[in-house]
């Protein structure tokens, strides 16, 4: 139980995670992303053309027609991004949080209340999920292939990150409010308080900050099947991640306790 | 599964956030950097020249929610 093998389970879990969710993603999410490049390519064909028709400065793509190519011309071909770049995203991603969350357990342990080293991990795994993952998708959704234009890409990033830590840190703080507040008012008033500071500032961040809306005339049922493969991708990785995790932690708690009771038992004789 | 059970009772050993801070500090700045690439860049940055990054992480992109076109 030290920082150590709470890393070394984190990223071995992260790792498993990151696996499982290329799998998933491969699975369920490429053939929604294969039909909007095929729209894609369909709309830069015409001659009116889309948004990504138009080059711009701001646009580091230096592809003459679409602005930004997906075909089989672009420099890495589409069976290697659907395939080995997929899995180096996810697995990247993967990797880190893993590490990340592990080390975020780590300081969970023996700090949130009763719970043991599962229920701190798998409690630090869910809001890692909730507050980097699902929240963030609600209020800036994923968008497939063709939709978004390159010339808002750094506003739309920059609002993505923006609500992504801002989320990131109203849950970190959400989690030492409750501890402080729990010995005063109990561990489940505590949680409500937390969990409702949580969403007031998730909203209100939520509501003030503008909404993304490059959809035009993309159809709905594609944008719907791929934004719901993504977080189904993103919420297989964090379920891989949890149950990984907080299986490792568990059996090195485990350990640890036999390990103290010997030593207990020997100094006792 | 009585481990488990059995492991309840015993108080945690905390880890102190003084042994924690260099390693979650290195977790969190590596966290960045890769974030950074399968989420930004080429994209809305380019600290790289070229759309090979871009390309190479561009379905991972997607997928995972990060802003891409």
């Amino acid at each position: 139980m030290t920082p150590r093998t709470f890393l070394v389970h984190g990223l071995v879990a992260g790792l498993v995670a990151g696996i499982a969710a290329f799998l998933i993603a491969y699975v369920v999410a490429e053939p929604q992303i294969d039909t909007a490049i095929a729209l894609e390519e369909a709309a830069s064909a015409a001659p009116a053309g889309h948004t990504h028709a138009e080059g711009t400065p701001a646009h580091s793509h230096d592809e003459e027609e679409a602005g930004h190519s997906h075909g089989q011309e672009a420099e890495v071909s589409r069976d290697t991004q659907s395939t080995w770049g997929l899995a180096t995203g996810t697995i990247l991603f993967g990797t880190v949080i893993g590490g990340a969350t592990a080390l975020a357990a780590a300081f969970a342990l023996g700090r949130l209340g009763s719970l043991g080293a599962r229920g701190s991990t798998a409690t630090i795994t869910l809001v890692g999920f909730v507050a980097t993952a699902l929240v963030p998708f609600l209020k800036y959704p994923s968008t497939p292939p063709a939709v978004g234009s390159g010339d808002t890409i750094g506003e739309r990033t920059g609002l993505y990150f923006a609500f992504w830590a801002i989320s990131l840190a109203a849950a970190v703080i959400a989690v030492v409010a409750a501890r402080r507040l729990h010995e005063r008012i109990g561990g489940f008033n505590a949680m409500v308080v937390a969990a409702l500071g949580y969403l007031v500032v998730v909203l209100a961040v939520g509501l003030a900050l503008p909404t993304v809306n490059e959809l035009g005339a993309f159809p709905a049922d594609t944008l719907w099947y791929f934004r719901r493969e993504s977080l189904v991708t993103l919420a297989g990785l964090w379920a891989v991640l949890g149950v990984v995790l907080t299986g490792l932690v568990g059996r090195d708690a485990d350990k640890a306790l036999a390990d103290q009771r010997r030593r207990e038992a020997a100094a006792a004789l | 599964m009585p481990q488990a059970t059995a492991a309840v009772p015993a108080a945690l050993p905390q880890i102190p956030v003084s042994d924690l801070a260099p390693w979650a500090i290195f977790s969190a700045l590596l966290a960045a950097v890769v974030l950074f690439f399968v989420g930004a860049e080429q994209g809305a940055f380019s600290v790289l020249e070229g759309t090979l990054v871009h390309e190479w992480v561009h379905d991972a992109r997607h997928v995972m929610g990060y802003p891409c076109h």
